[in-house]
């Protein structure tokens, strides 16, 4: 029996704003258009995989309703910004498992206008007494107090701590990987934003947590994607038509972070990206040269940089000399975030870790029109939730 | 911190690591007795060795700033800018604001020496005053 595990039938919606439609909304029409582009029905899934973080809870239930209720097992996962990753990957292990021959996995998210995410908590009221709580006794917010809580802020000292380590990363070099991103969302119709920024706007925009500007930072925006999966099994039953689009998945892996000596201040998204960098390279036996292009996790420029280093796309120690090369430019010798990555893009969380699997799929295929990165064979899609979790897919085109 | 106000006669911490009661101000940890690792927070076993037996430990007062944040733009009611780092306390990371400096890029660069400061965060009805920690420049 073959283990391999294909993509058959993927979709992301346009990322942007969908004010006059809800999550379901979003995540059906992924999940409809998957199945089409699949040639596949609800008749043929065998389980179903769904995230959302900031919904009400239950969005696969809440989807089949809209699309078919067929009494298959739903899934219904939150792993943070890799809330999507672990929804293909549960899809995944089920095939693999032998419970399913074929799956779907859909993620969505409505976050338009939500503006900061990650810190705040209440301030002590008139009247009030210091009082103890939570499992550092505090007795009043610490966001602002001892560090910061927000999500660019932290990602700030992220990319600022390779900089103390290894020297040459400064404020202008993370602007400049913005500046390749939102040069590479022009070419993306999907993208929330398609503007060109010039390197002075970039760093002259909005403060958000230096380094980080306003563009550095990813777009909060809506969108859902969604994919099916099938075993390389039930794939030889299927049309040549369907044996030609599928995209074979030869590395699915899901890590979260081991302890290390600081993580308990300040998020490791490090190790357990080159844990699972380095399970997913095993398991697809192709090396990070052999990659025709990667979309990264670039929820902030500072994290684009250590990200470089992490998925072995340079040596270690090397990311600023690989960005300078010009290697991660989608005419360079490894291009970064074609899809304009999430800085521009857009992050509707739990979509994203399939989002970026569609835009790989998108190129593998030879299907991703003005933005085809021409001959693309392998491609690697990274996806890291704060907590942590980090799932990593190599995907390679059909031989067929 | 001298509490100047007649009926101020506590002090209390932001957070119960923070030990003001013991000679000068300074942090504190939990440390496993089997593999060191070190938690501020109460914890239910060691998350490197699974071990359960934890030593309270002084962290060193000085350090290294290892990296660091400039936050101009936070939740409603924290004020802004401010720096936020991550100090190197002789081999224990450690999180903190920056305090006593210019919070710009040309005032603050990651390998500055820092040391251990307090500030007052108020007074409450009982006339309890917290306390919090920031670090400094070091001369
Ligand atoms: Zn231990």
């Amino acid at each position: 029996m073959s283990d391999e595990i294909w993509i058959l039938g993927i979709n992301m919606t346009k990322f942007g704003k969908h004010f006059d439609r809800d999550v379901i909304d979003l995540a059906s029409e992924a999940v409809m258009a998957a199945l089409a582009d699949g040639g596949v029905t609800m008749a043929d899934m065998d389980v179903l995989a769904a995230g959302n973080l900031m919904g009400s809870g239950g969005i696969g239930q809440q989807v089949q309703k809209q699309v078919g209720q067929t009494g298959i097992p739903v899934y219904n996962v939150s792993n943070a910004c890799a809330t999507g990753a672990t929804a293909l990957r549960t899809a995944i292990m089920s095939i693999k498992a032998g419970e399913s021959e074929m799956g779907l996995a859909v993620g969505v998210e409505k976050l338009a206008g939500v503006g900061l995410l990650g810190g705040g908590g209440s301030a002590k009221k008139d009247g009030q007494e210091w009082e103890p709580h939570g499992r550092y006794g505090a007795v009043g917010p610490t966001d602002g107090r001892i560090g910061t809580d927000t999500m660019p802020g932290v990602f700030a000292q992220v990319g600022m701590e390779y900089g103390h380590k290894y020297g040459g990363a400064d404020f202008e070099l993370f602007a400049k990987i913005s500046e390749k991103n939102h040069a590479h969302s022009t070419l993306n119709p999907l993208a929330a934003y398609s503007k060109r920024f010039t390197l002075d706007e970039i760093m002259n925009d909005m403060m958000i947590a230096y380094p980080n500007t306003r563009p550095m930072c990813s777009a909060n925006c809506d969108g859902a994607a969604a994919a099916v999966v099938v075993s390389g099994e039930k794939l030889k039953s299927l049309s040549l038509e369907q044996q030609r689009r599928a995209v074979k998945v030869s590395a699915s892996v899901l890590t979260s972070d081991p302890w290390q000596e600081a993580c308990q201040v300040l998020p490791d998204v490090n190790t357990l990206t080159r844990n699972a960098a380095q399970t997913a390279y095993e398991q697809a036996g192709v090396g990070p040269d052999e990659l025709d292009l990667v979309e990264l996790h670039d929820c902030f420029a500072t994290a684009e940089l250590v990200h470089y280093d992490n998925l072995g796309l340079c040596e270690k120690g090397g990311a600023v000399d690989f960005f300078n090369s010009g290697a991660p430019w989608r005419d360079g010798s490894k291009p970064v975030n074609v899809s304009g990555g999430l800085q521009s893009k857009g992050h509707p969380i739990s979509a994203t870790g399939i989002a970026n699997i569609w835009e790989v799929c998108h190129h593998l295929r030879g299907e991703a029109g003005d933005r085809q990165i021409e001959g693309a064979k392998v491609g690697l899609a990274h996806v890291i939730g704060l907590g942590s979790a980090c799932g990593i897919h190599i995907l390679e085109k059909s031989a067929a | 911190m001298t509490g100047t106000a007649t009926s101020s006669p506590e002090r209390v911490p932001l957070v119960d690591y923070l030990v003001l009661d013991d000679g000068p101000p300074h942090l504190i940890a939990h440390e496993c007795t089997s593999c060191g690792a070190r938690y501020f927070d109460r914890r239910n076993a060691c998350a490197s060795c699974f071990g359960t037996d934890f030593t309270t430990v002084e962290i060193a007062t000085e350090g290294t700033l290892r990296t660091f944040t400039i936050v101009a733009f936070a939740a409603p009611g924290v004020e802004v800018p401010f720096v936020s780092g991550v100090i190197d306390c002789d081999g224990t990371s450690v999180r903190g604001n920056l305090t006593n400096v210019e919070p710009d890029s040309d005032h603050v660069q990651t390998g500055m020496k820092v040391r251990l400061t307090t500030y007052s965060l108020g007074t409450d009805d009982q006339g309890t005053e917290a306390i919090s920690f920031a670090f400094e420049p070091a001369p």
